[in-house]
């Protein structure tokens, strides 16, 4: 989540689906949400019955564009161009909400004088390193901010590492000490950089390079950006549509931007919501099974960097103002949690049994380990990468190389069964009689048949109940996971050395329920929570916790969500506009976050219409229909005292309350690996050059893991003329592990087919229902063919573009096969979040089916 | 005695009573006699798996048996809606395809057997034992390391959060995994 993480503080939508229906404009971009998050979309029907503007724009005409009041098409990947066209159109027509963008961004900050734009450097920041193709990211720091010693630390920039914590290079820490100019005049301000940045993203580029009309553009941005304002808001909602490119980071980067120069964020019917895809991804984040952090988004230990000492690990993520001068208290509890009495003080609680990370330990870094028989086994549980990631056929093949293979899920995944009936195994790519890998596959549990909490898309955990025994041998993950771990224990106990005095260590003594003897998954979310290590009273929250080993939490985020003992995941009874008392949000049950912003400095709502929480003068504290998202009574005339740190040092007209200097961040000094401010570069595989820099056509910080078995078209390439964006159906989900079984919604959509226009079908002669062959460099897949005015042609640079879309399903199991479309795709890295890209790529589209010879060679 | 035989034919009572066809007229006995099946069922409070909307479900259950999945009308995400996917949720759990015992394949073999679940357990511990044991470094290039770099982990977006929590736990603070990854991305 670096994208909503580095510009506003926290990884996760800003907004609550319910307040969608408070907005007065809603744009809707990288995602079809009418299709992916039906339920959800209610709330832009309800804001359009009182009278908002709804604009979609997506390449492909879909059931949201048919619900909207405007649909513009756009040229897959150039979402940059158009989102900055929006921003160039805020600054020169004074759209900006100028008291917002003064009081509550860094907009007026002054940045240091060696700074260099891609203007200045033909595509590239300052401190790219051409070598090692990554930034040095010193001359983005704000004027005034301490260097660290000779740069040293800057190593979290390299390519090996995450982007998923707040702050990988330790930077933050320096960020509390600024020059600003209020005017926004001074020319090294945010305000004047960010003006020269986006100078050329006019009205113009965005008609020639997107393919959208100049007018149906000024009309667009005339209704969102007029939507905003003192007395209204306008709310913008994405999906993969955005993250799933190899610039997805910097897409929403420009929508956070947005947002903040309208004033937008933290206020009734604004903000940005992330729509997810998966019922707990945003949990699956918080509380990560991901190799860059630990839970609450701390860093995982670097070998020899943050991991050399646990004092220097603390120092480095430590910020002297904010919520992150309290790092230590977070990371201590996490190891009194995981480690119990063996973390003392005197062991560094337990610090130097965490493993370091050395690499890209990302599911694409280590499957290209994988395949290239450098691991000996893997745990899926209830992913299905054989289907859902991108070049299918490296992610199958390499699963022949493990010794070892554990799949657990509800049906035999494409995964699982690589091994007997995988088109690999059919073309000869991989023969099972001398395939050595062991392979487990377990019968899991369903939601209904265990206990347990989701988060939700709007940062919510909701609790669902058990109703019944899963069958037979199915078993729920904390039972799998529960007794495994009892058996490794009891190895480790008896095997003793070094090894394994943190398995040894590690906290384990889960109460077993039920006749399956099920761990207690209430005493795991009570440990989450955090509790007092001397008599186990739960905490009411984070600001509970305590760096002297007294207090264990599992993810200092979550923390309340036992408060009071009770179990405030699982409460049903919603009251107010935002349904507090059902379910509960991080953090501290607050539904719309940086919500201080609801109020002007003074701490009045900006207007009756727009009230969300405000100050009280007469009780001192904050009131409204929210929690506030700030010190509860902070009033807003608070001056930090000299020396102050923490919370403590931020006034009370500072809303983000994460950041060191506790406003918006129009400009990301620290954090991201790609740049401060967004910049389009065109797709990894693009028809064209970049219009902006023809020396650097694409992101130079992502990765593109080109190799014989994820080879790539050139840009532009005779072979594959048009362009590919790939997307979902609402009655399948995802790699169709939940729902091709099921004969209801294998009915409703049976087959794989492939949206071409009517124009491309003629050229091409193919009719709609004709079988059709896709190819990449990568693969070949076959379709039927859907000849369709919802995707049409566009207008590039003087020249037509066609493209096509394809839904990816599919697969060879289940009650409906198809070919899987993800086969196509190429294994790329996105800098930040090493996310594929899906959404643009090249193909070439022929009548017929897939037959001889038609398919790119396996290496 | 024809009075009683038409008097059992709805078409006989629709006409008499000039009713519309919907209500009583239409029913058989048979069909009097039904209720919904969720009479005396016991709920569960529960949350769709599939997108991330959130939406809140009613599992009907009784005797140990699911007999029905709903949305709930409390919810203020969903207010009783579900999409197509979420109203198939009774399927998910109860179609033909469902695994309910292990299933094992052993190297070079053409198919799978079926094992019993405690001895698949004790077969993954010691795989995962003798990989750690192979795998694990301790320091490299004179930096602590303390990582076991043979096995890997993919998945978690579909799970609890609880789940996450001790797969994390487990695997990364205790047998030091760091491959460990998921669906989430942004």
């Amino acid at each position: 989540m670096p994208g909503l993480g580095t510009s506003f503080g926290r990884g996760g939508a800003t907004t609550a689906q319910q307040d969608l229906q408070y907005a007065d404009a809603v744009l809707i971009m990288g995602s079809s949400m009418a299709e992916q998050h039906p339920i959800g979309f209610r709330f832009v029907i309800k804001a359009r019955e009182r009278g908002a503007t709804i604009i979609h724009v997506d390449p492909r005409f879909t059931r949201t564009s048919a619900m909207a009041d405007v649909w513009i098409p756009l040229r897959p990947g150039s979402d940059i161009v158009l989102l900055g066209g929006l921003i160039r159109y805020v600054l020169e027509n004074d759209r900006w909400f100028h008291d917002y963008v003064v009081h509550y961004t860094n907009a007026a900050t002054i940045l240091r004088e060696d700074f260099k734009d891609t203007e200045d450097l033909d595509g590239v920041f300052s401190g790219w390193n051409e070598e090692q193709k990554a930034y040095a990211p010193d001359t983005w720091l704000y004027e005034g901010a301490p260097m660290s010693p000779a740069g040293s630390e800057r190593h979290h920039h390299s390519k090996e590492s995450g982007g998923h914590a707040k702050d990988r290079g330790g930077e933050a820490g320096q960020l509390g000490q600024f020059e600003r100019d209020e005017t926004l005049q001074h020319p090294r301000c945010v305000f004047q950089v960010l003006r020269r940045h986006f100078q050329r993203y006019t009205p113009e580029f965005v008609e020639r390079w997107c393919g959208v009309p100049k007018d149906q553009f000024l009309r667009v941005a005339d209704a969102f950006t007029s939507a905003s304002g003192p007395d209204k808001t306008g709310a913008i909602c994405y999906a993969v549509g955005w993250t799933q490119h190899s610039t997805g980071v910097q897409i929403i980067r420009s929508a956070a931007i947005l947002q903040l120069l309208l004033g937008n964020i933290g206020r009734p019917g604004g903000g940005i919501l992330a729509l997810r895809g998966h019922a707990s991804i945003q949990g699956s984040t918080d509380i990560p099974t991901l190799y860059d952090i630990l839970p609450g988004y701390l860093p995982m230990p670097f070998a020899g960097k943050d991991g050399a000492a646990f004092e220097k690990y603390v120092s480095m993520h430590t910020t002297k103002k904010g919520l992150w001068a309290s790092f230590d208290t977070y990371i201590v509890s996490l190891l009194k949690a995981y480690y119990g009495d063996g973390a003392t003080k005197e062991n560094d609680w337990g610090f130097n049994w965490l493993p370091r990370v050395n690499g890209d330990h990302s599911h694409f870094g280590y499957w290209l380990e994988m395949a290239d028989g450098k691991l000996e086994g893997l745990f899926v549980m209830g992913q299905n990468p054989g289907v859902g990631a991108p070049n299918g056929r490296l992610q199958r093949t390499a699963l022949a190389k493990l010794k070892w293979l554990v799949v657990r899920d509800l049906v035999e995944t494409e995964t699982a069964s690589f091994w007997r009936d995988s088109p690999d195994v059919q073309r000869g790519d991989l023969d099972p009689s001398e395939i050595e890998t062991e392979v487990f596959l377990f019968p899991a549990a369903g939601h209904a048949e265990k206990k347990g909490s989701f988060t939700n898309t709007q940062r919510l955990l909701q609790w669902h109940e058990k109703a019944v025994d899963p069958p037979g041998d199915a078993r729920s993950e904390p039972w799998f996971i529960y007794h495994l771990g009892r058996r490794l224990k009891e190895r480790a106990r008896l095997a003793g050395g070094r090894c394994n005095e943190g398995l040894n260590a590690l906290w384990w003594d889960y109460r077993t329920e039920g006749k399956q003897r099920d761990p207690s998954v209430e005493q795991v979310l009570q440990e989450i929570n955090g509790w007092r290590t001397t008599d186990r009273h739960l905490l009411d929250t984070y600001t509970e916790l305590k760096a002297d080993g007294s207090t264990a939490c599992g993810a200092w985020i979550y923390s309340g969500v036992y408060a009071g003992g009770i179990n405030r995941a699982a409460k049903r009874e919603p009251h107010g506009r935002y349904g507090h008392g059902w379910g509960f949000a991080w953090p501290s049950d607050r539904r719309v976050i940086y919500n201080r912003c609801s109020a002007r400095p003074d701490g009045r709502p900006w207007s009756n219409r727009k009230a969300l929480v405000w100050w009280d003068a007469e009780k001192r504290e904050w009131t409204g229909h929210d929690v506030a998202d700030f010190k509860n009574d902070k009033a807003p005339d608070y001056v930090p005292p000299d020396g102050a740190t923490g919370d403590a040092a931020l006034s009370g007209t500072a809303p983000f309350i994460l950041h060191p200097d506790g406003v918006g961040w129009i400009w990301v000094a620290s954090g991201l690996k790609d740049g401060p401010l967004p910049t389009h570069y065109e797709p990894l595989e693009s028809p064209f050059t970049n219009p902006l820099y023809p020396g650097r056509s694409v992101n130079p910080a992502a990765k593109k893991l080109e190799r014989p078995d994820n080879p790539y078209a050139s840009s532009p390439d005779s072979r594959f003329p048009y362009v590919l964006t790939t997307y979902r159906l609402t009655e399948h989900h995802t790699a169709g592990g939940m729902t091709r079984t099921l004969s209801h919604l294998a009915e409703l959509q049976p087959e794989l087919f492939c949206e071409l226009s009517p124009q491309l079908a003629v050229e091409l002669a193919i009719r709609h229902g004709d079988w059709i062959t896709v190819t990449t460099p990568r693969a070949t897949v076959e379709a039927r063919a859907m000849v369709t005015e919802r995707v049409r042609p566009l207008m590039i640079d003087g020249q037509q573009v066609h493209y096509v879309g394809l839904p990816y399903h599919w697969g060879f199991r289940g009650l409906v096969k198809g070919d899987v479309v993800n086969d196509l795709l190429a294994i790329s890295e996105e800098p930040n979040v090493r996310i594929m890209e899906t959404k643009a790529l090249l193909c070439n589209v022929r009548p017929g089916r897939r037959g001889d010879g038609a398919e790119p060679p396996w290496p | 005695m024809l009075g009683k035989i038409l008097e059992r034919w709805p078409v006989y009572r629709q006409l008499r009573d000039g009713a519309p066809g919907t209500g009583r007229e239409a029913m058989s006995r048979r069909t009097l006699t039904l209720g919904p099946k969720n009479n005396g069922a016991e709920i569960a409070r529960s949350i769709c798996p599939y997108c991330g909307v959130g939406c809140g479900q009613l599992v009907f259950h009784r005797g140990g048996r699911i007999v029905n999945i709903e949305g709930d009308p409390e919810s203020p995400i969903s207010e009783g809606h579900l999409c197509p996917k979420g109203a198939a949720s009774y399927q998910l759990l109860h179609h033909p395809e469902r695994l309910t015992r292990v299933k094992y394949r052993a190297p070079r073999a053409q198919g799978w057997t079926e094992i019993p679940l405690e001895r698949a357990m004790d077969m993954v511990a010691e795989r995962v034992w003798a990989t750690r044991e192979r795998t694990f470094i301790e320091e490299q290039d004179g930096h602590l390391l303390m990582q076991c770099h043979g096995i890997a982990h993919l998945g978690g977006a579909t799970l609890d959060n609880e789940e996450n929590y001790l797969y994390k736990k487990l695997w990364t603070a205790g047998l030091g995994m760091t491959r460990v990854s998921n669906q989430a991305r942004i």
